[in-house]
């Protein structure tokens, strides 16, 4: 059987997509913010479930701050690094991969990973945050940007998903 | 009545749509956007998805090489 052309959209008033942005690897979040802001232009909903590595992309201060609560939560919050030290997921190289992709990125006009968060958030897309990884990381909605909507647990998550498609990324 | 012009031919996905949609959200009911774009997906995808989103595609035009124009009525 081969691979359909188009896949059949789910039924409902609006298309939607929810991802679950677990990683906080750069390439990662850049396909997850390439999906949301590509999905919402055309008209979908779209929700993002940050949780454990992925609440990094989603915090106020972008590079290596003691943010959380507790000894090991703040050293945790530093050692993160913020989506500004975000490495790659495979050939990362000290961290000079990253820096390598955004040059690159810039150089053959392709949206940087800060430009699709920005555009995400003028998008509206939809931003969530995970209760239980904050719970881990000693993190308080505060020490997320504004934009973030709300902190959720799995029920809720599976109740705003329902009636679209889910990825895992 | 006010006619606006994007120009997305140096744009990559998803950008096209991005700077489309949001050009798109900022003009009035009744405001044009002249989007220039190239061949390919922005050519297929921009004109379909501004159409499904309520949008008016008024006119699909050649411009030159691989260039096209898009007007898009809010």
């Amino acid at each position: 059987m081969g691979i359909p052309e188009t896949i059949p959209a789910p039924s409902g008033s609006q298309k939607k997509l929810s991802l679950i942005c677990f990683s906080g690897d750069f390439d990662k979040l850049t396909a997850t913010f390439t999906l949301a802001t590509g999905a919402a232009a055309v008209g979908y909903e779209v929700n993002i479930f940050f949780t454990f590595w992925g609440l990094d992309a989603i915090k106020v201060k972008q590079g290596h701050a003691f943010v959380g609560k507790g000894f090991l939560g703040k050293l945790f919050g530093f050692m993160m690094g913020g989506l500004r030290n975000a490495p790659v997921s495979r050939l990362n190289f000290l961290g000079i991969s990253p820096k390598i992709f955004r040059y690159l990125m810039r150089k053959k006009n392709v949206a940087t990973l800060e430009e699709l968060v920005e555009a995400a958030k003028e998008l509206q897309v939809n931003l969530y945050a995970c209760e239980m990884a904050m719970h881990i990381l000693g993190l308080q909605k505060s020490d997320f940007v504004h934009e973030v909507k709300d902190v959720l647990g799995v029920a809720t998550f599976l109740e705003l998903s329902e009636g679209g498609r889910t990825l895992f990324i | 009545m006010a006619t606006y012009q994007l120009d997305i031919t140096r744009e990559h996905c998803p950008m096209t749509f991005v700077k489309t949609k949001i050009q798109l959200s900022k003009l009035n009911s009744g405001d044009l956007l002249e989007v220039f774009l190239t061949e390919g997906e922005p050519l297929t995808n921009v004109p379909k998805s501004s159409t499904e989103q309520g949008y008016t595609v008024l006119e699909v035009s050649h411009v030159k090489d691989n260039i096209h124009k898009v007007l898009i009525q809010k």
